[in-house]
Protein backbone atom coordinates (compact mmCIF):
# COMPACT_ATOMS: atom_id res chain seq x y z
CA UNK A 1 0.00 0.00 0.00
CA UNK A 2 1.38 3.56 -0.60
CA UNK A 3 0.76 6.13 1.51
CA UNK A 4 2.69 9.54 1.61
CA UNK A 5 0.91 10.96 4.50
CA UNK A 6 3.64 11.66 7.04
CA UNK A 7 2.64 12.50 10.72
CA UNK A 8 4.45 15.52 11.54
CA UNK A 9 6.56 17.94 9.78
CA UNK A 10 9.78 16.53 11.70
CA UNK A 11 9.36 13.34 10.07
CA UNK A 12 8.45 15.04 6.62
CA UNK A 13 11.44 16.84 6.60
CA UNK A 14 14.08 13.84 7.74
CA UNK A 15 17.02 13.65 6.08
CA UNK A 16 16.92 17.01 4.83
CA UNK A 17 20.71 18.29 5.32
CA UNK A 18 23.40 21.01 5.95
CA UNK A 19 24.31 22.70 1.89
CA UNK A 20 21.36 21.30 0.14
CA UNK A 21 19.31 22.70 -2.19
CA UNK A 22 15.75 23.29 -1.90
CA UNK A 23 12.76 24.61 -4.12
CA UNK A 24 9.83 26.64 -2.58
CA UNK A 25 6.87 27.26 -4.23
CA UNK A 26 4.52 30.00 -3.70
CA UNK A 27 4.40 33.68 -5.54
CA UNK A 28 4.83 36.48 -2.80
CA UNK A 29 2.82 34.53 0.57
CA UNK A 30 0.02 32.60 -1.44
CA UNK A 31 0.97 29.09 -2.06
CA UNK A 32 4.08 29.35 0.31
CA UNK A 33 5.09 26.00 1.95
CA UNK A 34 6.09 28.20 5.30
CA UNK A 35 5.52 25.71 7.92
CA UNK A 36 7.63 23.37 6.43
CA UNK A 37 10.43 25.80 5.45
CA UNK A 38 10.03 27.35 9.07
CA UNK A 39 10.56 23.82 10.78
CA UNK A 40 14.23 23.29 8.55
CA UNK A 41 14.63 26.91 9.98
CA UNK A 42 14.10 25.45 13.41
CA UNK A 43 16.26 22.45 12.25
CA UNK A 44 19.65 24.74 12.37
CA UNK A 45 20.43 23.42 8.79
CA UNK A 46 22.76 25.93 6.98
CA UNK A 47 24.31 26.20 3.99
CA UNK A 48 21.27 26.37 1.89
CA UNK A 49 20.53 26.93 -1.67
CA UNK A 50 16.97 28.37 -2.15
CA UNK A 51 15.30 28.23 -5.47
CA UNK A 52 11.98 30.48 -5.19
CA UNK A 53 10.66 33.75 -6.92
CA UNK A 54 10.38 35.76 -3.78
CA UNK A 55 13.16 36.16 -1.47
CA UNK A 56 12.44 39.53 0.42
CA UNK A 57 9.02 39.46 2.29
CA UNK A 58 8.44 40.41 5.94
CA UNK A 59 7.35 36.96 7.33
CA UNK A 60 6.05 33.83 5.80
CA UNK A 61 8.32 32.22 3.16
CA UNK A 62 12.27 31.86 3.43
CA UNK A 63 11.89 34.70 6.02
CA UNK A 64 12.96 32.96 9.51
CA UNK A 65 16.08 30.80 7.22
CA UNK A 66 17.23 34.22 5.92
CA UNK A 67 17.10 35.54 9.93
CA UNK A 68 18.71 32.40 10.76
CA UNK A 69 21.97 32.96 8.46
CA UNK A 70 20.99 29.59 6.70
CA UNK A 71 21.05 30.42 3.30
CA UNK A 72 24.27 30.45 1.54
CA UNK A 73 22.57 31.42 -2.18
CA UNK A 74 19.28 32.40 -3.93
CA UNK A 75 18.19 31.77 -7.04
CA UNK A 76 15.16 34.38 -8.08
CA UNK A 77 13.80 36.51 -10.16
CA UNK A 78 12.45 39.37 -6.89
CA UNK A 79 14.08 39.52 -4.01
CA UNK A 80 12.79 42.88 -3.23
CA UNK A 81 9.65 43.58 -1.01
CA UNK A 82 7.99 46.52 0.06
CA UNK A 83 7.68 45.40 3.27
CA UNK A 84 11.45 44.08 4.25
CA UNK A 85 15.00 45.19 3.23
CA UNK A 86 16.45 42.04 4.76
CA UNK A 87 17.23 39.96 1.86
CA UNK A 88 18.89 43.03 0.22
CA UNK A 89 20.57 44.15 3.41
CA UNK A 90 22.19 40.70 3.59
CA UNK A 91 22.82 40.65 0.00
CA UNK A 92 24.85 44.33 0.55
CA UNK A 93 26.81 42.63 3.30
CA UNK A 94 28.16 40.04 0.66
CA UNK A 95 26.85 37.65 2.88
CA UNK A 96 24.24 35.54 0.38
CA UNK A 97 25.09 35.37 -2.92
CA UNK A 98 22.07 35.77 -5.63
CA UNK A 99 21.09 34.17 -8.82
CA UNK A 100 18.95 36.41 -10.36
CA UNK A 101 16.85 34.75 -12.94
CA UNK A 102 14.09 36.10 -15.30
CA UNK A 103 10.91 35.28 -13.97
CA UNK A 104 9.96 33.13 -16.91
CA UNK A 105 13.18 31.86 -17.27
CA UNK A 106 13.44 30.23 -13.83
CA UNK A 107 9.48 28.40 -14.39
CA UNK A 108 11.33 26.96 -17.82
CA UNK A 109 14.40 25.82 -16.14
CA UNK A 110 12.53 24.62 -13.22
CA UNK A 111 10.05 22.84 -15.84
CA UNK A 112 12.68 21.49 -18.07
CA UNK A 113 14.48 19.62 -14.82
CA UNK A 114 11.05 17.86 -14.07
CA UNK A 115 10.62 17.28 -17.99
CA UNK A 116 13.69 16.16 -18.82
CA UNK A 117 15.28 18.33 -20.76
CA UNK A 118 18.46 19.37 -20.06
CA UNK A 119 18.65 22.81 -21.54
CA UNK A 120 16.99 24.80 -23.88
CA UNK A 121 17.26 28.46 -25.84
CA UNK A 122 15.39 30.97 -25.26
CA UNK A 123 15.30 35.03 -26.31
CA UNK A 124 14.29 36.30 -22.73
CA UNK A 125 17.98 37.98 -21.24
CA UNK A 126 19.65 37.82 -24.36
CA UNK A 127 21.61 40.99 -24.89
CA UNK A 128 21.31 41.96 -21.63
CA UNK A 129 23.52 41.82 -18.28
CA UNK A 130 21.37 38.39 -17.19
CA UNK A 131 22.51 37.18 -20.73
CA UNK A 132 25.86 37.64 -20.28
CA UNK A 133 28.32 34.47 -19.99
CA UNK A 134 25.73 32.45 -21.47
CA UNK A 135 25.90 30.40 -24.71
CA UNK A 136 23.71 32.54 -27.59
CA UNK A 137 22.75 31.42 -31.04
CA UNK A 138 20.48 32.80 -33.40
CA UNK A 139 17.52 31.13 -34.08
CA UNK A 140 14.74 32.30 -36.43
CA UNK A 141 16.21 35.68 -36.91
CA UNK A 142 16.32 36.21 -32.98
CA UNK A 143 19.25 35.83 -30.52
CA UNK A 144 18.69 33.52 -27.95
CA UNK A 145 20.51 32.01 -24.76
CA UNK A 146 21.03 28.71 -24.00
CA UNK A 147 19.51 28.16 -20.10
CA UNK A 148 20.32 24.67 -18.78
CA UNK A 149 17.73 22.98 -15.99
CA UNK A 150 17.17 23.43 -12.49
CA UNK A 151 17.20 20.98 -10.50
CA UNK A 152 17.36 20.71 -6.65
CA UNK A 153 18.10 18.16 -3.77
CA UNK A 154 14.53 18.88 -1.95
CA UNK A 155 11.02 20.89 -3.34
CA UNK A 156 9.01 21.91 -0.89
CA UNK A 157 5.27 22.80 -2.08
CA UNK A 158 1.63 23.71 -0.65
CA UNK A 159 -1.29 22.37 -2.04
CA UNK A 160 -4.91 23.04 -1.70
CA UNK A 161 -6.09 19.22 -1.51
CA UNK A 162 -3.63 15.97 -1.49
CA UNK A 163 -4.71 12.31 -1.52
CA UNK A 164 -2.54 9.28 -0.04
CA UNK A 165 -0.87 8.69 -3.40
CA UNK A 166 0.34 12.25 -3.64
CA UNK A 167 -1.99 13.83 -6.17
CA UNK A 168 -2.52 17.76 -5.67
CA UNK A 169 -4.61 20.35 -6.57
CA UNK A 170 -4.20 24.13 -5.78
CA UNK A 171 -6.34 27.02 -4.69
CA UNK A 172 -6.65 29.78 -7.30
CA UNK A 173 -3.43 32.10 -7.30
CA UNK A 174 -1.50 29.45 -5.23
CA UNK A 175 -0.52 27.05 -8.12
CA UNK A 176 2.10 29.25 -8.93
CA UNK A 177 5.50 27.45 -8.96
CA UNK A 178 4.34 24.21 -6.86
CA UNK A 179 2.83 22.23 -10.10
CA UNK A 180 6.53 22.51 -11.60
CA UNK A 181 8.80 22.14 -9.03
CA UNK A 182 6.94 18.54 -7.94
CA UNK A 183 9.34 16.54 -10.30
CA UNK A 184 12.69 19.05 -10.69
CA UNK A 185 14.02 17.86 -7.15
CA UNK A 186 15.18 14.31 -5.83
CA UNK A 187 12.60 14.58 -2.49
CA UNK A 188 9.54 16.13 -3.18
CA UNK A 189 7.58 17.32 -0.15
CA UNK A 190 3.70 18.67 0.30
CA UNK A 191 2.31 20.33 2.89
CA UNK A 192 -1.90 20.49 1.99
CA UNK A 193 -4.86 22.44 3.29
CA UNK A 194 -6.98 19.10 3.05
CA UNK A 195 -6.72 15.65 3.26
CA UNK A 196 -8.70 13.49 1.01
CA UNK A 197 -9.60 10.12 0.08
CA UNK A 198 -8.59 7.99 -3.04
CA UNK A 199 -10.56 9.07 -5.60
CA UNK A 200 -12.65 12.11 -3.93
CA UNK A 201 -10.49 14.32 -6.25
CA UNK A 202 -11.86 13.67 -9.64
CA UNK A 203 -9.00 12.46 -11.72
CA UNK A 204 -9.40 15.70 -14.13
CA UNK A 205 -9.17 18.08 -11.24
CA UNK A 206 -6.00 16.48 -10.36
CA UNK A 207 -3.27 19.46 -10.92
CA UNK A 208 0.08 17.66 -9.91
CA UNK A 209 -0.58 13.75 -10.65
CA UNK A 210 1.25 11.83 -7.19
CA UNK A 211 3.99 10.12 -9.16
CA UNK A 212 5.79 14.12 -8.79
CA UNK A 213 5.27 13.60 -4.74
CA UNK A 214 7.32 11.85 -1.71
CA UNK A 215 5.84 13.05 1.04
CA UNK A 216 2.92 14.87 2.12
CA UNK A 217 1.70 16.67 5.47
CA UNK A 218 -1.47 17.60 6.88
CA UNK A 219 -1.05 21.61 7.39
CA UNK A 220 -4.66 23.56 7.73
CA UNK A 221 -3.16 26.84 9.01
CA UNK A 222 -6.01 28.33 7.21
CA UNK A 223 -5.62 31.30 4.84
CA UNK A 224 -2.30 33.04 3.78
CA UNK A 225 -2.07 36.90 4.91
CA UNK A 226 -0.19 39.35 2.95
CA UNK B 1 19.84 72.37 -20.52
CA UNK B 2 16.42 70.83 -19.56
CA UNK B 3 16.46 72.02 -16.76
CA UNK B 4 16.24 76.30 -17.90
CA UNK B 5 13.04 74.81 -20.14
CA UNK B 6 9.79 76.60 -19.06
CA UNK B 7 7.62 74.34 -16.45
CA UNK B 8 4.88 73.28 -18.75
CA UNK B 9 1.49 71.58 -17.92
CA UNK B 10 1.67 67.80 -17.79
CA UNK B 11 -0.59 64.50 -17.54
CA UNK B 12 -1.28 63.40 -14.22
CA UNK B 13 -0.61 59.31 -13.91
CA UNK B 14 -4.58 58.91 -14.14
CA UNK B 15 -4.33 60.18 -17.06
CA UNK B 16 -1.66 59.08 -18.88
CA UNK B 17 -2.89 55.66 -18.07
CA UNK B 18 -5.95 56.69 -19.10
CA UNK B 19 -5.21 57.69 -22.56
CA UNK B 20 -2.79 54.23 -23.07
CA UNK B 21 -6.09 52.35 -22.43
CA UNK B 22 -8.27 54.30 -24.89
CA UNK B 23 -6.29 52.63 -27.33
CA UNK B 24 -6.14 49.06 -26.70
CA UNK B 25 -8.10 47.21 -28.83
CA UNK B 26 -11.68 45.39 -27.84
CA UNK B 27 -10.64 41.64 -27.62
CA UNK B 28 -6.93 42.03 -26.76
CA UNK B 29 -5.35 40.21 -23.73
CA UNK B 30 -2.69 42.69 -21.96
CA UNK B 31 -0.47 41.94 -19.25
CA UNK B 32 -0.03 44.98 -16.79
CA UNK B 33 3.34 45.76 -15.13
CA UNK B 34 3.67 46.56 -11.86
CA UNK B 35 3.23 50.22 -10.43
CA UNK B 36 1.19 52.99 -13.08
CA UNK B 37 0.96 50.53 -16.14
CA UNK B 38 -1.50 48.55 -13.31
CA UNK B 39 -4.15 51.86 -13.27
CA UNK B 40 -4.91 51.25 -17.47
CA UNK B 41 -7.53 48.71 -16.02
CA UNK B 42 -9.02 51.67 -14.39
CA UNK B 43 -9.83 53.06 -17.31
CA UNK B 44 -10.50 50.91 -20.26
CA UNK B 45 -14.13 51.97 -21.66
CA UNK B 46 -16.99 49.55 -20.32
CA UNK B 47 -17.78 48.42 -24.28
CA UNK B 48 -14.38 46.63 -24.68
CA UNK B 49 -13.65 43.50 -23.63
CA UNK B 50 -10.02 43.29 -22.78
CA UNK B 51 -8.57 40.23 -20.76
CA UNK B 52 -5.60 40.70 -18.29
CA UNK B 53 -3.42 38.31 -17.60
CA UNK B 54 -1.08 38.56 -14.57
CA UNK B 55 2.46 36.52 -14.68
CA UNK B 56 1.50 34.48 -11.55
CA UNK B 57 -1.14 32.22 -13.43
CA UNK B 58 -4.63 34.56 -14.25
CA UNK B 59 -5.74 35.20 -16.92
CA UNK B 60 -9.21 37.38 -16.40
CA UNK B 61 -8.52 39.53 -13.87
CA UNK B 62 -11.35 41.79 -12.21
CA UNK B 63 -11.20 44.87 -10.35
CA UNK B 64 -9.76 45.47 -6.96
CA UNK B 65 -12.11 43.72 -4.33
CA UNK B 66 -13.62 45.63 -1.83
CA UNK B 67 -12.45 44.70 1.64
CA UNK B 68 -15.59 42.82 2.73
CA UNK B 69 -14.55 40.63 -0.92
CA UNK B 70 -10.92 39.64 -0.21
CA UNK B 71 -10.24 36.46 -1.23
CA UNK B 72 -6.72 35.57 0.43
CA UNK B 73 -6.05 32.91 -2.13
CA UNK B 74 -6.00 35.47 -4.98
CA UNK B 75 -3.28 38.13 -5.80
CA UNK B 76 -2.05 39.30 -8.33
CA UNK B 77 1.68 40.19 -10.20
CA UNK B 78 1.92 42.89 -7.49
CA UNK B 79 0.57 41.28 -4.51
CA UNK B 80 -2.28 42.94 -4.25
CA UNK B 81 -5.70 41.01 -3.88
CA UNK B 82 -8.02 41.52 -6.96
CA UNK B 83 -10.92 39.53 -8.49
CA UNK B 84 -11.25 37.19 -11.61
CA UNK B 85 -14.41 37.40 -13.98
CA UNK B 86 -16.28 34.78 -14.98
CA UNK B 87 -14.09 32.80 -17.98
CA UNK B 88 -11.38 33.43 -16.08
CA UNK B 89 -8.99 30.58 -15.46
CA UNK B 90 -5.88 29.78 -13.26
CA UNK B 91 -2.48 27.73 -14.25
CA UNK B 92 0.91 27.61 -13.17
CA UNK B 93 4.18 29.74 -13.93
CA UNK B 94 5.11 27.44 -16.73
CA UNK B 95 1.98 28.10 -18.41
CA UNK B 96 1.72 31.73 -17.78
CA UNK B 97 5.35 32.22 -19.24
CA UNK B 98 4.81 30.29 -21.93
CA UNK B 99 1.60 32.98 -22.66
CA UNK B 100 4.51 35.67 -22.23
CA UNK B 101 7.10 33.59 -23.95
CA UNK B 102 5.25 31.77 -26.94
CA UNK B 103 3.91 35.35 -28.16
CA UNK B 104 -0.04 34.93 -26.89
CA UNK B 105 -0.23 38.20 -25.30
CA UNK B 106 -1.32 41.14 -27.87
CA UNK B 107 0.26 43.56 -25.15
CA UNK B 108 2.50 44.45 -22.43
CA UNK B 109 2.20 47.65 -21.10
CA UNK B 110 5.75 47.96 -19.08
CA UNK B 111 7.35 51.14 -16.66
CA UNK B 112 10.36 52.72 -17.76
CA UNK B 113 13.83 53.96 -16.86
CA UNK B 114 14.94 54.66 -20.22
CA UNK B 115 13.73 53.66 -23.83
CA UNK B 116 16.11 54.18 -26.46
CA UNK B 117 14.88 55.40 -30.28
CA UNK B 118 15.33 51.34 -31.71
CA UNK B 119 12.90 50.40 -28.79
CA UNK B 120 15.49 49.03 -26.62
CA UNK B 121 14.37 49.25 -23.17
CA UNK B 122 16.19 49.71 -19.79
CA UNK B 123 12.98 49.46 -16.38
CA UNK B 124 14.68 46.69 -14.44
CA UNK B 125 17.96 48.59 -12.37
CA UNK B 126 19.61 51.51 -12.21
CA UNK B 127 23.32 49.96 -12.26
CA UNK B 128 25.94 49.73 -9.71
CA UNK B 129 24.25 51.64 -7.20
CA UNK B 130 20.71 49.64 -7.34
CA UNK B 131 19.43 49.31 -4.01
CA UNK B 132 18.97 45.04 -4.65
CA UNK B 133 18.21 43.93 -8.10
CA UNK B 134 15.14 42.66 -8.74
CA UNK B 135 13.92 41.43 -12.36
CA UNK B 136 10.70 39.67 -12.24
CA UNK B 137 8.86 38.53 -15.31
CA UNK B 138 10.04 42.41 -17.43
CA UNK B 139 12.73 40.38 -19.11
CA UNK B 140 10.35 38.04 -20.55
CA UNK B 141 7.28 40.45 -20.99
CA UNK B 142 9.38 42.68 -23.47
CA UNK B 143 11.14 39.93 -25.49
CA UNK B 144 7.68 37.65 -25.98
CA UNK B 145 4.77 39.96 -26.26
CA UNK B 146 3.64 41.29 -29.82
CA UNK B 147 3.32 44.58 -28.57
CA UNK B 148 5.23 46.35 -25.95
CA UNK B 149 4.10 49.74 -24.96
CA UNK B 150 5.67 52.00 -22.10
CA UNK B 151 3.97 54.14 -19.61
CA UNK B 152 6.50 56.73 -17.92
CA UNK B 153 7.38 60.42 -17.46
CA UNK B 154 8.83 62.07 -20.65
CA UNK B 155 11.39 63.06 -18.10
CA UNK B 156 13.36 62.59 -14.77
CA UNK B 157 12.33 64.41 -11.62
CA UNK B 158 15.66 66.61 -12.54
CA UNK B 159 14.63 66.86 -16.10
CA UNK B 160 16.58 64.88 -17.82
CA UNK B 161 15.20 62.80 -20.78
CA UNK B 162 14.04 59.01 -20.45
CA UNK B 163 13.67 58.71 -24.25
CA UNK B 164 17.24 58.47 -25.56
CA UNK B 165 19.41 57.55 -28.67
CA UNK B 166 21.11 54.62 -26.61
CA UNK B 167 19.86 53.29 -22.93
CA UNK B 168 22.45 54.06 -20.37
CA UNK B 169 20.89 51.57 -17.58
CA UNK B 170 21.08 47.61 -17.99
CA UNK B 171 19.00 46.52 -20.85
CA UNK B 172 15.64 44.65 -19.90
CA UNK B 173 14.98 43.85 -23.61
CA UNK B 174 16.42 44.55 -27.01
CA UNK B 175 14.72 46.43 -29.76
CA UNK B 176 11.21 45.28 -28.54
CA UNK B 177 9.02 49.18 -27.46
CA UNK B 178 6.14 49.93 -29.90
CA UNK B 179 4.63 52.84 -28.63
CA UNK B 180 5.15 55.56 -25.45
CA UNK B 181 2.76 57.12 -23.66
CA UNK B 182 4.42 59.83 -21.45
CA UNK B 183 2.72 62.88 -19.39
CA UNK B 184 3.48 64.94 -22.53
CA UNK B 185 3.07 63.02 -25.35
CA UNK B 186 2.62 59.74 -27.25
CA UNK B 187 5.44 58.55 -29.55
CA UNK B 188 5.79 55.57 -32.01
CA UNK B 189 9.06 53.67 -32.03
CA UNK B 190 9.45 52.80 -35.80
CA UNK B 191 12.28 51.68 -37.98
CA UNK B 192 12.89 55.82 -38.23
CA UNK B 193 13.20 56.47 -34.76
CA UNK B 194 11.07 58.02 -32.63
CA UNK B 195 7.65 59.83 -34.43
CA UNK B 196 5.53 61.91 -32.18
CA UNK B 197 1.84 60.84 -32.77
CA UNK B 198 -0.08 63.33 -30.26
CA UNK B 199 1.12 65.61 -27.91
CA UNK B 200 -0.45 66.75 -24.82
CA UNK B 201 -3.13 69.48 -25.11
CA UNK B 202 -1.22 72.90 -25.42
CA UNK B 203 1.97 71.58 -26.45
CA UNK B 204 3.81 71.77 -29.46
CA UNK B 205 6.50 69.62 -31.60
CA UNK B 206 9.07 71.67 -30.59
CA UNK B 207 8.25 71.31 -26.53
CA UNK B 208 8.33 67.64 -27.20
CA UNK B 209 11.70 67.68 -29.29
CA UNK B 210 13.29 70.04 -26.61
CA UNK B 211 12.42 67.19 -23.65
CA UNK B 212 13.38 64.18 -25.63
CA UNK B 213 17.09 62.54 -25.75
CA UNK B 214 17.14 62.03 -29.61
CA UNK B 215 16.00 62.74 -32.81
CA UNK B 216 11.72 63.37 -32.67
CA UNK B 217 9.79 62.78 -35.97
CA UNK B 218 6.98 64.39 -37.35
CA UNK B 219 4.06 61.84 -38.29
Amino acid sequence: MIDKFVPDLATALEGVKDGATIMMGGFGTVGQPTALVDQIADMGIKNLTIIANNAGAAFGGMTKLLQAGAIRKVVCSYPRSSNSTLFIDLYREGKIELDLTPQGTLAERIRAASAGIPAFFTPTAAGTQLGQGKETREINGRLCVLETALFADIALLEAWEADRWGNLTYKLSGRNFNPIMAGAAKLTIVQTQHKRELGEIAPDAIMTPGIFVNRVVHVPYGDPTL
Amino acid sequence: MPDTLTPIKTLSREAMAARLAADIPDGWYVNLGIGAPTLVANYVAADKEVIFHSENGLLGVGPKPDDEHIEPWLINAGKQYVTLLGGASTFDSADSFGIIRGGHLDLAVLGGYEVAENGDLANWSTGANDVGPAVGGAMDLGAGAKQVWVLMDHTTKSGQPKLVEKCSYPLTALGSVTRIYTNIAVIDVTPQGFVLREAAPGLTFEDIQARTGATLHRA
